[in-house]
């Protein structure tokens, strides 16, 4: 089965709240959504940032705006002005997010 | 005003530190009716507070003076009104100086400057806490008593009311403290369109708009990833939001025409995910507003329609920043030079661990990154590169121990012509001791400070 990175389907904002970073993925066609939504859980999601996030992880879905948000707890090392980070306001987590491989389906073409 | 269907309303700053020639372009390059400024993030108050400690008549927004110099002319002139939360922990002082800019600009008699208080709870945390009001942190649970002798600033975050009953009071400059920064969008809609506090849906479209307006270019193409080629150099000339608001709760996001920058769909998605929680519940002290009812259309023009949105009644508690001091850090870099940068760069932090480590240096947190390779996506950005032509050792340490942290300050610069070579970055002298003032969110009842706010509207 082939595979393309996140970010050849969806781009993304990240910020912060405290020690937590929320990163919103957004498709980048309305066809693309589906995929997207299925196959990047809150476990899979987890799992790809491994150590980076200490914390659980929330995911919320935005249908309207063929969007995923999630939350990732514990990510921030305290967050904001205590965090010893170069990104203490988690802003570059959006495309550490996109480096995620997706598996297409048989027949989906970009 | 109350008999117009559509009014405009200008994004001027996205921070306190934003680009300061955006509201000059907003009041000049094309008509609007309100411009709104965000001067607060979540650190800004305790900053503001120290500043007003070392004097009294400082603790606020200090740009924004000189700013309404340059523009209240206009303003006046072409009848727009603006709304900041430059007072940060001073409104009363921040007005103060307003007038004095606007006595000079030969507007006497010819604006009004209003004022929002009562948001500063410093004062009375103690007897609030004593009385039972545990202001817990939100986020970790813990009780207040753990730092209340530590704390430097508290401030409850005000709704759009205040705002609206300044406006009805003819003020053209409404400066408050913390006011949430959406508030600061939708509190003209309230007035303009007389919309009451239990229209829910057309309150939330106007949290929307606020949340559109809050971050300045990040709506219009800054910061934008799905079309920042394509935007391009256009962002030198960049083009603040506008949100082009109706009577029925309907806005279209768009910008002056002539500006850089872009605003599409994508962008203005990007922007409405920022710092984004549950978006079914966006709380804001006015109403809770479901993010997953925006309808986004674009009409292409750099214009996009917003719709759809509803809303639901707002709790009965408002949100609390309270700021409090939380130890020290201090973070020192050095560049390192191929042949075998980054190897070089990890000899040096195994050496200046242990140099630390004997000198009895306790830190609560250390932390390594190498700029170049990980800083920014960690284990995600793979091995390094062996062949790196150069890479940044950055070392950041954490203590309650002051000296621990000065230790560090005066450990890494000898690592110079004691360590691995090839190593230079050093010239701005040693890594400097900061103190860490942390972020404590609670939540309060609203009966607790609503009826204590004072809304104040003078002529200049």
């Amino acid at each position: 089965m082939k595979k393309v990175l996140l970010y050849e389907l969806a781009h993304a904002r990240s910020g912060d709240k405290g020690d937590t970073v929320n990163v919103g993925i957004i498709a980048r066609k309305p066809e693309y959504y589906e995929l997207m939504r299925t196959y990047v859980t809150a476990e899979r999601v987890k799992a790809h940032f491994g150590e980076m996030v200490k914390g659980s992880v929330d995911r919320f879905e935005l249908p309207n705006l063929e969007a995923v948000n999630f939350l990732l707890h514990g990510a921030l090392d305290g967050g904001g002005t205590v965090s010893l980070m170069t990104d203490a306001q988690g802003k570059t987590f959006s495309t550490a997010m996109l480096r995620m491989e997706i598996p297409l389906p048989d027949g989906f073409a970009l | 005003m109350a008999d117009r269907d559509t009014i405009r309303i200008a994004s001027g700053q996205g921070f306190w530190g934003d680009l300061l020639s955006a509201p000059i372009s907003q009041v000049r390059r094309g008509q609007v009716d309100y411009l709104m400024l965000d001067y607060l993030a979540e650190v800004t108050m305790s900053i503001m507070q120290k500043q007003k400690t070392r004097d009294p008549s400082k603790g606020y927004a200090s740009d924004f003076v000189p700013l309404m110099g340059e523009i209240l002319p206009d303003c006046a002139e072409k009848n727009i009104r603006v709304i900041a939360n430059a007072g940060g922990v001073n409104a009363d002082g921040c007005r103060d100086a307003v007038l004095e800019v606007a006595r000079k600009a030969g507007l006497a008699g010819k604006v009004k400057v209003g004022v929002v208080a009562g948001d500063d709870i410093m004062h009375r945390l103690r007897s609030l806490v004593d009385a039972g009001h545990e202001l817990r942190n939100m986020e970790t649970g813990e009780s207040l008593e753990t730092v209340i002798d530590r704390v430097m600033s508290a401030n409850a975050y005000i709704g759009a009311a205040p705002i609206v009953q300044a406006l009805a009071k003819d003020a053209t400059v409404v400066i408050t403290g913390r006011s949430t920064d959406t508030a600061l969008t939708y509190a003209p809609m309230m007035h303009a369109f007389g919309w009451s506090s239990d229209d829910y849906d057309r309150l939330a479209a106007g949290v929307v708009a606020g949340h559109i307006n809050e971050c300045g270019a990040q709506s219009s193409g800054g910061n934008s990833l799905v079309s920042w080629k394509e935007i391009g150099e256009s962002l030198g000339d960049v083009g603040f939001p506008i949100i082009e608001a109706n009577r029925d709760g309907t806005f279209v996001v768009t910008k002056h025409e002539g500006t850089g920058g872009r605003i599409s769909r994508a962008v203005v998605a990007e922007q409405i995910l920022y710092e984004m929680g549950d978006p079914r519940e966006y709380i804001t002290p006015d109403v809770v507003a479901d993010f997953t009812t925006i309808q986004l259309e674009d009409l292409g023009n750099d214009r996009v329609r917003v719709h759809g949105i509803k809303g639901q009644k707002a709790t009965d508690k408002l949100k609390v920043s309270i700021s409090y001091s939380a130890g020290y850090k201090a973070v020192g870099t050095l560049v390192y030079a191929w042949p075998d940068a980054i190897e070089k760069a990890q000899m040096a932090d195994r050496i200046l661990r242990e140099r630390l480590d004997r000198l009895g240096a306790k830190f609560d947190s250390i932390r390594t990154e190498f700029v170049g390779w990980n800083s920014a996506h960690g284990a995600l950005a793979g091995p390094p590169n062996p062949d790196a032509p150069e890479v940044e050792f950055r070392f950041a340490v954490r203590s309650t121990d002051r000296n621990a942290v000065e230790t560090f300050a005066r450990e890494l610069a000898p690592l110079v012509l004691t360590g691995p070579p090839t190593v230079t970055g050093f010239a701005g002298g040693r890594p400097k001791a900061q103190e860490i003032v942390a972020y404590w969110p609670a939540l309060i009842d609203r009966t607790q400070i609503e009826p204590g706010l004072r809304i104040e509207v003078v002529d200049a």
